[in-house]
């Protein structure tokens, strides 16, 4: 699926994102990370067409902050248990999209939308719809890691506190099946007590996964999870992210084009809040069908 | 000189000053100057606080002084108080101000001396200076101790300390029991009458009335025996003093005291001074009333304040749309923090005493009127009145800490389901705690300063007894304490000695120790709530992000 740029739209460009990374420039080279081994495009090589109704699916979406416009009628089908990455230059919109999943935006003053997003079928914007249920629906996860100034445990079962009716036994094992799936349990099982202020950079990113999936989501969103990680603690989350995917409808926003190219099955790549272009990982990062990606993903403009 | 932009023709020059040393720099100075003159004001001020405060406690030597006194020879014993250039016009050279003690004797317990007139001056080894329950202090030289059935010992026998000690005991065990002996007379006594308004039995008034009667003997008894317990002191000048044992709270001899006794001495006065209730309309003796006071009120204060600050904290902070209105209110808060204190104390007067206190007397304590029960004054009323006075800085205190936890930390708990309460309980207050308490730290340290609001809503002079409740009464809000008791403090202590007190020269002294002590009380709250905060602090530290 592709959508034409039209050209009145460069003030389209929110200045404030906050995405800081400068736009990482490809190379052909993979990296020696174990994670290039991992061929992406396999899982959704024998799947139905993009076009086809997803999981998750955006409809004539617009987005404003006040009176500025920053996503401009996005129509997206998120498919079920894949990852699906979201690429583009800073300020393309593709972190207010992601944050519209879970109506984290709704925060912020002044916002209002047209379209329509549509989770399994019911639209997230009913009005009688509890936000928080929703919430507890669509895990998060953070371009920094902010586990709570409590011990690990307690970091892991705050979704199910906070949720309520959980007895003790029912939170150690989901803490346990959290931490294992999020492939920390064997570094902390022994110290479960203690401050999660104490893990390293990458610990904490995967404590903030375990946080996410302890509440067993549908969906796992990923604000660019790993920008502020070194390249080991980076594979470690990439290798994550493909085991996650048997599981968890998952959409990644990722400033690393290798990371999408590596972990992700669908790619959507965003520019001044249009989706330009959608499509299978393999065929983005092969024969894109729109100029603008193929620039964007060489490097030859951001 | 590497780098590529400066022109390769004109190597970059290093420039040179003239003076190198940071130093200086003029706004180092300029600012260091601020500093100093704060700190130069403060290490000041305690500096005349704490010499003075403490220096009331050191048992100085009493010196014999020979001099001319309007043409005719005379002599004092005294303490040198004050030495001083000579106020009176014309007169050129030195005065010196003793202080005498023997306050009923002389009429004044501190007399000036002429430098020029003094003859002689000497330090006797005999001079006593005794601390008597009513009238102050009596300095002289003792002559004799007289007791009953035994020979008078005079001072310079051996034995006189030991025997003095041992009467002084004697009496003050005599005054227990003629204490006991007074409240089973008034306990029977009230039995009669009860027993003669219900027009009980001849017989048992009888056998009461006797039983009263015998009692009163005992203690009259007793306390003929107190009369004839007498020391005998020469007040230089030839005059002669008798004072009665049961009349002498301590006595030492100024002259003798070695070193490690003087401090012994001076710990000592200090204790009883921290430990003691006052006497001589609170000239004398101790402060413990007052600083229990003025804990009670600060911590009932706290306990009022940091809830309600933090609540409306929380809703303008986390609630409430962020426009014109709640800035108004913000700008509102800060101005009452503004407010003259006296104007909160006529408010707390005005509204909890008459209004809150008069309905809550007619709603609940009907029966006891017209004597007001929460009607007038209370340590409750205080407390409420400086609570509202100290709102305005623990609702700012509260805000900042609250915008300061970081908006990850927020996300990341709405992002797990949480509701915004949720969110605000289990991970903004907790973070917020430190924030809290500092602003609680700055309204204790307020509000245990303040007096004039108090004087409106509840401090009095003297309290006959400590706002506690031995056993729970239904009308203390808080179990334990008398909520409706009226209190000491010290703030006003410091007021009444200072600027209500007949004898300013002697209650000048007591006015430091209290300053000083009030400096040290606020400083002890300030210290366990920064302690409780840093621990927090370690607790509930933000990663940061």
């Amino acid at each position: 699926m592709t959508i034409e740029r039209t050209a009145a739209d460069s003030s389209a460009v929110r200045p404030a994102d906050g995405d800081p990374a400068p736009m990482t420039a490809p190379t052909a080279t993979p990296r020696a990370a174990p994670t290039a081994a991992i061929s992406p495009a396999d899982a959704g090589a024998a799947a139905p067409p993009l076009s086809a109704p997803g999981y998750l699916s955006v409809r004539d979406y617009d987005f404003f902050y006040g009176a500025h416009q920053v996503l401009f009628a996005i129509n997206l089908e998120i498919p079920a248990r894949q990852v699906t990455a979201f690429i583009g230059p800073s300020g393309c919109g593709k972190s207010t999209l992601l944050r519209n999943f879970n109506r984290m935006n709704d925060l912020v003053d002044g916002v209002h939308h047209r379209g329509d997003i549509v989770m399994g079928g019911e639209t997230i914007y009913d009005p009688t719809l509890e936000v928080t249920s929703l919430r507890k629906r669509v895990g998060m996860v953070f371009q920094k890691s902010n586990p709570f100034p409590k011990s690990i445990y307690e970091n892991v079962v705050y979704g199910l506190r906070v949720a309520g009716g959980y007895a003790k036994h029912d939170l150690d094992q989901a803490c346990e099946v959290a931490l294992r799936a999020s492939a920390l349990w064997d570094e902390v099982k022994d110290r479960l007590q203690a401050s999660a202020l104490g893990l390293s950079g990458g610990q904490q990113q995967r404590l903030c996964i375990a946080r996410a999936i302890a509440i067993r989501p549908e969906v796992l969103l990923m604000d660019e999870p790993c920008s502020a990680l070194d390249p080991i603690a980076t594979g470690k989350i990439e290798e994550l992210i493909v085991e996650l995917k048997q599981r968890y409808t998952v959409v990644l926003v990722t400033h690393n084009m290798q990371q999408a190219a590596r972990c992700s099955d669908n790619t959507a790549f965003f520019y001044l809040g249009r989706l330009i272009e959608y499509d299978r990982t393999r065929t983005i990062f092969t024969t894109p069908s729109v100029k603008q990606t193929e620039d964007y993903i060489t490097g030859r403009f951001g | 000189m590497s780098d590529p932009a400066a022109s390769p023709s004109e190597p970059v020059r290093a420039v040179r000053r003239a003076n190198t040393s940071p130093a200086g720099e003029p706004f180092v100075w300029l600012t260091a100057l601020g500093v100093t003159v704060g700190v130069a004001m403060v290490v000041g001020l305690l500096g005349v606080i704490i010499a003075n405060g403490v220096g009331v406690f050191w048992p100085r030597r009493v010196v014999e002084v020979a001099y001319v006194d309007g043409g005719k020879p005379a002599r004092l014993l005294g303490v040198v108080a004050l030495e001083r250039e000579k106020r009176a016009i014309g007169a050129s050279g030195t005065e010196t101000q003793y202080y005498v003690a023997n306050r009923e004797y002389r009429g004044m317990a501190f007399v000036f001396v002429d430098d020029a007139a003094v003859s002689e001056r000497s330090y006797p080894r005999d001079v006593v200076r005794i601390e008597r329950e009513k009238d102050g202090e009596v300095i002289g030289m003792p002559v004799e101790l007289r007791r009953l059935g035994e020979a008078p010992l005079a001072a310079n026998d051996p034995r006189f300390p030991a025997a003095l000690d041992h009467a002084v005991a004697a009496a003050d065990e005599r005054r227990g029991a003629i204490a006991t002996l007074l409240a089973e007379k008034g306990a029977i006594d009230a039995r009669i009458q009860q027993g003669r308004l219900r027009g009980g039995d001849d017989g048992e008034r009888a056998r009461l009335e006797e039983r009263s009667i015998a009692l009163r003997e005992r203690a009259a008894e007793l306390r003929k025996r107190e009369a004839q317990e007498v020391l005998v002191l020469d007040l230089i000048g030839g005059d002669e003093r008798r004072i009665r044992a049961d009349a002498i709270v301590d006595w030492y001899f100024p002259n003798r005291l070695g070193p490690m006794e003087r401090v012994g001495h001076f710990l000592g006065a200090m204790w009883a001074f921290v430990s003691g209730t006052p006497r001589e309309s609170n000239t004398e003796g101790g402060v413990f009333p007052a600083i229990f006071g003025t804990l009670v009120m600060t911590v009932m204060m706290s306990l009022f304040v940091v809830p309600f600050g933090v609540l409306a904290a929380i809703y303008l902070r986390e609630y409430a749309a962020q426009g014109p209105f709640v800035r108004a209110v913000r700008i509102a808060i800060n101005n009452l923090a503004g407010v003259p204190s006296i104007v909160f104390g006529a408010f707390g007067f005005g509204f909890f005493v008459y209004v809150l206190g008069g309905r809550i007397d007619e709603l609940f304590y009907a029966d006891r009127l017209p004597t007001s029960t929460y009607g007038n004054g209370a340590i409750i009323w205080a407390a409420l009145t400086l609570a509202l006075m100290t709102l305005p800085v623990v609702i700012v205190a509260t805000e900042e800490a609250i915008a300061a936890v970081p908006r990850g930390a927020r996300e990341g708990s709405l992002a797990c389901g949480a509701s915004k309460w949720q969110t605000i309980a289990k991970i903004v207050l907790p973070a917020s705690v430190p924030g809290i308490l500092t602003g609680a730290i700055l309204a204790m340290a307020r509000g245990a300063g303040e007096v004039a609001p108090l004087i409106l809503v509840g401090v009095v002079k003297l309290a006959p007894s400590l706002p506690l409740s031995a056993s729970y009464d239904p009308g203390d809000v808080i179990p334990g304490v008398h909520t409706s008791a009226k209190f000491m403090h010290l703030g006003f202590h410091i007021f009444d000695l200072g600027f209500q007190s007949p004898d300013s020269d002697a209650a000048r002294p007591m006015v430091f120790a209290t300053t000083l002590l009030l400096i040290v009380l606020v400083l002890v709250l300030n210290l366990s709530a920064i302690l409780l905060r840093d621990r927090l602090r370690r607790r509930f530290a933000v990663s940061a992000f």
